[in-house]
Order: C-alpha cells, then structure tokens, then sequence
C-alpha cells in the first residue's frame, strides 16, 4: 500500500505569521479537472485591518533599512525560491498556472538589482537660481495595497515592484493563485524578511479589494487584478490614495510610481 | 559688575562664552539685509533720514598725504557742510590721524564746533600691527592732545590664530586708559574677519572688553561696512542690550558713499536695533565723499531738480 | 526719534483694466453672458467685470484646443514650440512691471513680493520649460513620449499669474493644449496673459482661457475632450476632481493643501530662523499652501524664539499693497477673511494663547493682523487644519523623535522647515519627514528646476523640474 501524503493547510500571511482567517472561512481550490486541491482561508476584513497594521508598523525599520540591504534580502528571496522550484513547479501545474519558476526567480533577481539604483534614476540634484542645495531623491511611499492579477509571475512582479523600494504591503492573491502565493509566503518566511514588510492575504476580489481602496492607513493601491476599478478610485479619493496599474512586467515605471519625490533645499554659504 | 559678570577675562571663559553664541546662517543673513535694501524711503522721511545722516556722520581723512590745511577745512565742513544753509546739521565728528587731533581739536574750537568730538584711530591703524606698549602710548597721545573718541583696531591676527584672551585684553587695556576722558571704538575689520560667525564673536567680545562702539572697517580694506554686517553688529548691540541692559553703537565705515547707501543703513538701524539707536550717540557712519551726497541730495528734494557738484563745497 | 516711512506707492498707470472681459478663446477673446465683479480686496473697489464662464463656453475652449492639438500644436517640432515659450517668457519679463501691478491690485499682496518674487518667477517658468520642449526624450518617460492632448487646468487665487505659468509652461512643453480657469477673485492677470500669447503670436487654441467659479471648473473637470487634469486649490476639491474622473481614461495632477511644520532646534542660527518662520507664515499673507503655518520650537530656547519673533513681528508694515514698502497686504476675499476669522476664535476658545504686534488696520478692504498662537497643542484645530492666513500656531518639543512624530502627525505632507546647524541633524531630520517639499535653514523658496508637491493628502505628483514635467507626457506604449 502506497504511503498517505501529509498535505498542506493554506492559512494567511500576516506580520510574519501564518493565522487562519480571523472568519474561520475557507473556499475550495480545484485543479482543471475539478479535482479537490486545498481548502485556503477565504480572507476577510478584519484580516485585511490586521494585515495594514502589520504593514504600517514594518514600514519605519524596511524603508528605513539601506538600499543594500534590502537588495540582499531580495536577493535571498529568489535563493529560497530556487530551493524549492520543484515544489513550485508541481503547485503551479496543479493550479494551471502558465507561469515559469524559473522566469519568477529570474524577476525577483531582476527586482534585487533596483533597491540601490531607483535614486540613480529618479533622484536628481536641481540647478536653482540661489545659493542653495537643492537635490530631489524617491523615497518609498508608505503601505501599498496590491490586488494581483491571478498568475504567479504577475503576483511577484507586482509585489517586488513595491516592496523594493521600502514599501511594506497587503497583497491580495485572489482564487487559485493562494496555493503559489502561500507556498511563497513560506519562502518569504525563511528569506529574512521582516515580519510586516509583506503580508498576503488570499480570496476574493470583489470582497477585499473595497475595503483596500477605503483604508485610510494606505497610502496607495495597485489595482491591477481588478476590472472594474471606477467605484475603488471614488473610494481611494478619500484620502487620495495614489491609484496605479500596470500591463507591462518587469518595468521601473511600477516601482517609482509607489515612490515619492522629495525635495530638500539647504542654504549654501559659510 | 566685572565684564557684566558675562565673562571672567580668561581666555578659557571667553571661548566657552563666545563658541556658544548662536550661528549666523550667511544666505539668510543676506537675503534679510537685501530685502530691508528694498524699502523705498520717500518725501518727508527721506529729508529726516538725510539729516539725520548727517549729524551721524565721522567726517574722515585718514591719509599719509594729511596735513594741517587739508585738517582744518576737513573741519570747517564738519561744523557747517553747507555754508550758505544753515539748516544743516554740524556732523557727528571729526576723524583723523593721531599727529592731527590738535590741529582739528583747536582749529574746531576756534571756529565755533566746540561741540563735534574729534576722533582719532589708534592702536597701530589700520593694521594693528605693533607693540602693546606702542598701542597704549598712541592711544594716550591722542587723548592728550584732545581727542575724545578713540577709534582702536583689533588684532586680526590674534583673533584669527584664537588667542581671543590677547585681542581682549588689549581693548581692556585700551578702554582702560580712555577712561572717562574718550569713547572707545573697536574696529574689527571685517573684511579680514571674513564670516559673518566672526564678526558676531568679535561683537561680542568688544562689548564685553568695555568698548562703546563697535565699528566694522577701517576703510583700508574691502568690503567693509556691508549691510548684513552693519545687520549682524546690530542684532549684536540689540541683544547684549537685553542681556546686559548695556546700550553699545554701531559705526559702520568704508564703502557708504552715497545717500541710497547711508538711507539703507538707517533702515537696517531703525528695523534691526530700533528707535534707540537711531542717534549720533550710538550710530556714526564713517565716511568721507558720503557728506556731499547727502547735501546734493538734500538740496534735490528742497528744490525739485537734480543738483551739481559744483554747488557743494570740495571739502 | 522715530524713523516714519512715508507712502511709496508703485504707480498705477502702467495698468489699463477693462470695464469688462470675456473668454479667451481660440486666439480670440469672447464676449461671456453673464458676469460678476472682481475687485480689489485692499480697497473693496470694483476692477472689472467677468465673464462666468458656462458649459458651452467650456465646450467651445476645449473644442479650440482639440483641433489646435490636432491641427497645429502636435505637428510642431519640439524646437519650434519651444520659441513660443521664449517668447512669451521675454514679454513676461518686459511686461514685468505691469503685470506685477495689476496682480497686486486683483489679489491684495504687496507690490513687493509681486514685483520681486511672482512675476520673476513666472518668465523663469516659461524660460526653463521653454528649453525642455525639444528635448522631451530625456524627460525620464522613455523616447518619443506623447503629449495627453488637452489639458484642463484649474488654478487658485493665492498666486495667480505664478501658477499659471507652473501649469501653462509645462504642458505646452509637452506638446498639450491648454484650457485654463483662473481662480474667480484674481482672474485678471490670466487675461493679461492672454494678450501675452496673442502678442507672441501663440497659435490660436493652444491656449484658451475660461474664467468662472466652481461650476466652470466642474464643466472643464468633466469635459469629455480633456486628457489630463491638473489643479491647485483645496483638498476637498481635490478629492472631488480625484472622484469626478474614477471612471475616466483622465489622469491628474493635484497640488492641495498643507500644514507644514517648521521645526526650529536648539542650535539654529536663531535670527535666520525667526526670519524664516516669518517669511514661512506671513509671506504672501499666510496664503499658501506650503506655509510653515506649525511653527515647531524645541522647549528649552522656546521663550527666546518667541520673544524674538514678537519683536520681529512689530517691525511688520501692514497695509496698501501697492506701497513698497508694505510687508503684509489684503486678505484676498471676504470669504477668506471670515475663514481665518473662524479658526483664529477657535484657537483661542480651545485655549491658545493669541499674540498679535499693535497694527492699525485699514478701514476698506479684508485684512488680519498677524497673529500668533502659543500653548498649543496637536489636538487644537488651529494645529490640523489649513487656516490659510497668516495666523502661526506654536508648539513645542523636547527631542528631535518628538518633533518628528508632531510634524508628521497630520493628514498632509506638503512642506516642512528644518533650522539647525548641525549637518547631521539636518539630514536626519530631512529624512524623517513625510513631506514633498522640505526646506532647511530657508523657507518658502521656489524654483522651476525644483519639484515641488506633497505626500499624503496634498496631492498627486509634482509640479518643476524634470518630475513636473514627466507629468505632461506618457510613455508610448
């Protein structure tokens, strides 16, 4: 008689924790075949709370932590993730996610690079007419709200793209992509990364991503795995959130457009 | 109280006292004395600021080529700048060379200006450079024959190389032998001071040596009496007011040649230091071409057109 | 002796105001149908007439400026329309003088910060932009970027002419035309500046000006043919625009309101510093966005700051705008007025301590003393919300942790001072603060090389330099 594989309960990932839903609520994710794969936890608004007061509170220590480090860390994610590709690759063959391992370790390389070169590219020293200083830098924007498309290569393009300039967030992996997703909150777990700094939560769209786009304690929202996205900007206007989203992967414009641009003006003289 | 209990004349007290005096941030300094440059000064309050100017006036030769004659009709004009207008006011005081005090203190008396002080630079000027023993006698010399303002200059050197204990007990010193009988003011020639954070520290340092005027030049050295420095020496004598209840002036020198530059001193005075010093007791601007300016100018708002030179007199 | 300045007031003659404007429209200007008054808030004296601008009129701007991006803007060379903007910037400067006149008699600021600080500041904006136009590629959008096409542009009364230029400057750079509402207390100087454009021979459409209040500004907002939005002004209204186009292909640019803090250490140069706190707060009457409005002192040289700036505040001359030597002009409106009166009262009900140097105000026209608030604290209304006058709120701190949690402990991010002369701290500070805009040891300076916008609540982007201007362009996909 065959051995009985010990399989995986899919929880959340929240300040560096694995909690089931707050709800106790789960959804069914099946294979192409309709064959039973897991039963994630169906996240609801209280996890998603929960998870902007994780992100909010790592936000000082990742933003604050050097360009070089957090490139490290990214770096050691994509280590991990090598380590486990096979797992992935079953995972993701499972879900009928046409996403490549090795092309998402390839992307966070890719992204690990950026940490110490977003100021080469957007920081600039300005000319003004006085005896000033005058130098504008990125900096990271605060706790960005992510509702990813549903493939594995987009959920980690759109999450490096926020996080490797210091921002922390609150992903949203929505159907079938909770099984990579949580897999890689394992990987994310054992990568250094700080408990916060990414926190992922798994379901619904329709259900999460209000309740995204009205959080007054985010600072902006990448609403790329929505359609609809009218009502969520009306939301998001409350406390003018910065709305984005993105067709093209792998673009720097992703990354600066959860930045800000400060200007610091000194005097000059002795 | 000794040195107003600020200081104890060490040179260990006067580093800790003068390294904590707040800093002078040059760009805002400068944009603050440009802005008060702005002020458009018209009609009824031009003529008081021009008279005013006037009577603050230190006419000056200061010359190698200085001799009796060129003294006594430097005095004619401090008494009466405008011959034919009385309504001029007698300058603040004349200003010379040592050798020349007698000549301008008898010639002033003579000719009815008694009341103008005359001034005489001292201590080795414009450099500084001699002995302690030669500084005390030049400036006894000049308060026996007469004078009854004592221009004094520091020594740079002293005060660049931080011997600060040195600069400040010459002006101890000095002011000791002016006593009752002469005003000591202390030249710091700013220009060679260079930051506006030395020129707040040798502020200090003079007021608290017992000078009674601090004054920015000697006019040998450029730039001189600009207006964030004439700005900064004033906040100086402003704020030693409030923490001493001491009243120090101000005498900036060199470079104020016209009416518009004596107008924008005035402004400085009136916005910086205030009403109380807006006197020739405690402000003189040393000068010497300034003087016709001033009455061109004052006879161009009395009589409505612009004036020539040659209807004021050479000197 | 007391040292009085008498009057010197800047001649009005250089300025000739018509009893009545219309709409700048496709190169022309067009008779409105109804009108209301613009008037001089120094004096309460009526200046002109003004069209109110309707949905049609804004329908007919954005139409001219539609087929002048279509027809003629879009198919100039970078370098060409870049001549225009030369241009209009060398008419700018030889029109210095005037323009800075009737912006002080529309608003209600002195002629000496129109004359010294608007104006200049507004040729520097078409001379720098001027310089881009043909070199778009290195914007930072990638090569060949794409202008939006029209641009609605909706301006505020604080600094009329100077933020016309902001918006007009970068997107005719750009490659958009333009539909611009001016602010419906101090349009005049827009129009000025549309004889500006016609005298530079701008072709006709690319820049349309459409005056009116709020519900002009609406029509422009909700236009179909507009691309881009780009507003200064409130940041209620800013949300309101940011909910009008949620459902739109429209981007935009907001530039809103602000509680800067202005933190002052224990080993800033003091006398810079009460000067900046004064150029921070009572520059331009306290109405900007960017003011130093929380004057953050740490505790232990508190008494001397303020007492400092007591007597600094007494050297302040309040009164005729047109008088150069007049620091503090009108309250631009009689709304406004009733604003910083509201908040003044509020500080004092919860407790504050309200200072004010002896000041004789002006029997005509909107005025407030400046005025200072001691002993207050972050739960005081006057230490959240933007008074927009020149009422400062103090508070104190007792670490540089401290004043940072105060400083940022607000829903807006515009601005913030810093006055130290420790580098270190300097720098610490700068990065701690969640603002756009942070000036150390200075305040209140611009500069059209230098981004200028806020985090948080005070808008989306920024305006200057090359990160103003990447704003008008989009990358071609």
């Amino acid at each position: 008689m065959s051995r009985i594989d010990v399989k995986k309960t899919y929880k959340l990932y929240i300040n560096g924790a694995f909690p089931r839903s707050e709800s106790g609520r789960v959804y069914e994710v099946t294979n192409a075949k309709g064959a039973f794969i897991a039963n994630p936890a169906l996240a609801s608004r209280k996890d998603l709370r929960d998870s902007v007061v994780a992100a909010r509170g790592a936000f000082g220590k990742w933003s604050g932590s050097t360009a070089y480090l957090r490139g490290q860390i990214i770096y050691r994610i994509a280590e991990m993730l090598e380590g486990r590709r096979e797992q992935f690759e079953a995972e993701l063959k499972s879900t009928g996610d046409k996403t490549k391992i090795t092309e998402a370790i390839d992307l966070i390389v890719w992204y690990a690079g950026w940490t110490d070169k977003l100021a080469a590219l957007d920081g600039v020293t300005n000319p003004v007419s006085g005896p000033f200083y005058n130098f504008t830098t990125p900096e990271a924007m605060g706790v960005v709200g992510v509702v990813s498309k549903p493939t594995f290569l987009e959920f980690i393009d759109s999450l490096m793209a926020v996080i490797a300039s210091g921002n922390t967030t609150v992903i949203v992996a929505p159907g079938a992509l909770a099984i990579p997703a949580m897999s890689f909150a394992e990987v994310l777990a054992t990568s250094d990364v700080p408990a916060g700094v990414i926190n992922i939560l798994t379901g619904k769209v329709d259900e999460l991503a209000p309740w995204l786009a009205s959080h007054m304690d985010i600072d902006g929202i990448d609403i790329t795995g929505v359609k609809k996205q009218g009502e969520l900007k009306v939301a998001a206007a409350e406390n003018l959130k910065r709305v984005h989203s993105f067709t093209k992967l792998k673009n720097p414009a992703r990354i600066l457009a959860f930045m800000e641009a400060k200007t610091v003006w000194h005097t000059v003289g002795i | 109280m000794k040195f107003f209990g600020l200081v104890d004349g060490s040179e260990s007290s006067l580093k800790s006292f003068l390294n904590n005096l707040p800093p002078v941030d040059q760009v805002g300094a400068e944009a603050r004395a440009a802005t008060l440059g702005t002020r458009s000064i018209k009609s009824s309050s031009k003529a008081w600021a021009i008279d005013t100017a006037i009577s603050m006036v230190d006419l000056t030769t200061l010359e190698g080529a200085d001799t009796p004659g060129k003294v006594k009709a430097l005095c004619t004009k401090a008494v009466r700048p405008a011959p034919s207008d009385p309504s001029v006011p007698s300058v603040g005081a004349v200003c010379v060379y040592n050798d020349m005090v007698k000549v301008a203190r008898t010639h002033l008396d003579a000719i009815g200006g008694a009341h103008i002080p005359v001034a005489a630079v001292s201590t080795a000027f414009p450099s500084g450079r001699a002995s302690m023993a030669v500084k005390l006698q030049d400036t006894q010399d000049a308060i026996d024959a007469g004078a009854t303002e004592i221009d004094m200059v520091i020594d740079r050197g002293a005060f660049l190389s931080g011997r600060l204990g040195e600069v400040f007990d010459e002006i101890v010193k000095i002011k000791e032998i002016c006593g009752d009988k002469a005003h000591l003011k202390v030249i710091f020639e700013t220009g060679e001071l260079v930051t506006y954070d030395n020129v707040r520290k040798a502020s200090y340092l003079a007021m608290l040596a017992g000078g009674d005027f601090i004054k920015t030049s000697t006019g040998k050295v450029a730039p001189a009496a600009t207006p964030p420095v004439v700005m900064i020496m004033l906040e100086a004598v402003r704020d030693f007011r409030e923490i001493t209840g001491h009243q120090i002036g101000v005498k900036p020198a060199g470079g104020i040649r016209t009416t518009k530059d004596a107008i924008k001193q005035l402004v400085l005075v009136n916005e910086t230091a205030g009403a109380d010093w807006l006197n020739n007791k405690y402000f003189r601007l040393g000068a010497s071409a300034l003087l016709n300016d001033l009455l061109l100018q004052r006879m161009k708002l009395t009589d409505g057109y612009y004036e020539s030179p040659n209807y004021v007199t050479l000197d | 002796m007391t040292f009085e300045y008498a009057p010197a007031p800047e001649s009005k003659s250089v300025v000739k105001i018509e009893k009545e404007y219309g709409h700048f429209i496709n190169g022309k200007f067009v008779k409105g149908k109804k009108h209301f008054a613009t008037i001089n808030p120094a004096t309460e004296e009526v200046l002109s007439q003004i069209a109110n601008g309707d949905k049609g009129d804004i329908d007919k701007a954005v139409q001219a400026a539609q087929v002048a991006y279509t027809k003629v803007w879009s198919k100039l060379s970078g370098a060409e329309r870049g001549k225009y903007l030369y241009r209009i910037a060398r008419i700018l400067q030889e029109r210095a003088r005037e323009f800075a006149v009737l912006e002080t008699m529309d608003n209600g600021k002195p002629i000496r910060e129109t004359r010294d600080i608007d104006i200049p500041l507004v040729s520097a904006h078409f001379f720098y932009h001027a310089g881009w136009a043909d070199k778009l590629d290195y914007v930072g959008v990638g090569s060949s970027p794409k202008a939006h096409g029209v641009v609605g542009q909706i301006i505020p009364w604080n600094f009329p002419l100077l933020m016309l230029a902001w918006k007009v400057a970068p997107a005719l750079a750009a490659g958009n035309t333009v539909v611009l509402k001016p602010a419906e207390t101090t349009p005049l100087t827009a129009l000025l500046f549309a004889q500006v454009c016609q005298q530079a021979e701008l072709p006709a459409g690319v820049v349309n000006i459409v005056t009116g209040a709020g519900e002009t500004g609406a029509a422009l907002v909700n236009h179909p043919g507009v691309s881009k939005i780009a507003f200064t002004g409130s940041t209620e209204v800013g949300k309101s625009i940011a909910r009008a186009i949620a459902d739109t292909k429209k981007v935009a640019t907001l530039e809103l309101g602000g509680k800067g803090a202005n933190i002052v250490f224990e080993d800033a140069a003091i006398d810079q510093a009460v000067e900046g706190i004064v150029n921070g707060i009572f520059f331009n009457q306290g109405h900007v966005c960017c003011a130093g409005s929380r004057l953050l002192v740490q505790e232990n040289i508190a008494d001397e700051v303020i007492k400092k700036l007591q007597r600094r505040m007494e050297k302040i001359r309040l009164g005729d705008p047109l008088d150069k030597n007049t620091d503090i002009g009108a309250i631009n409106s009689k709304a406004q007025l009733e604003k910083i009166k509201e908040l003044a009262a509020s500080g004092s009900a919860e407790g504050g301590e309200v200072w004010s140097p002896a000041c004789e105000l002006p029997k005509n026209g909107f005025w407030f003393a400046p005025t200072i608030f001691t002993g207050v604290t972050q739960a005081h209304r006057i230490a959240r919300e933007e008074i927009f006058g020149p009422v400062l709120s103090v508070l104190t701190f007792r670490t540089p942790q401290e004043a940072i949690e105060k400083a940022n402990n607000t829903p807006f991010g515009l601005s913030a001072g810093i006055w130290s002369e420790k580098g270190s701290k300097v720098l610490w500070t700068a990065q701690q603060l969640r603002a756009g805009v942070i000036w150390a040891n200075t305040f209140n300076k611009f500069d059209p090389a230098s981004p200028f916008g806020g985090y948080k609540e005070s808008g989306w982007g920024r305006e200057g330099g090359r990160h103003g201007l990447a704003a008008y362009l989009k990358a071609v996909k």
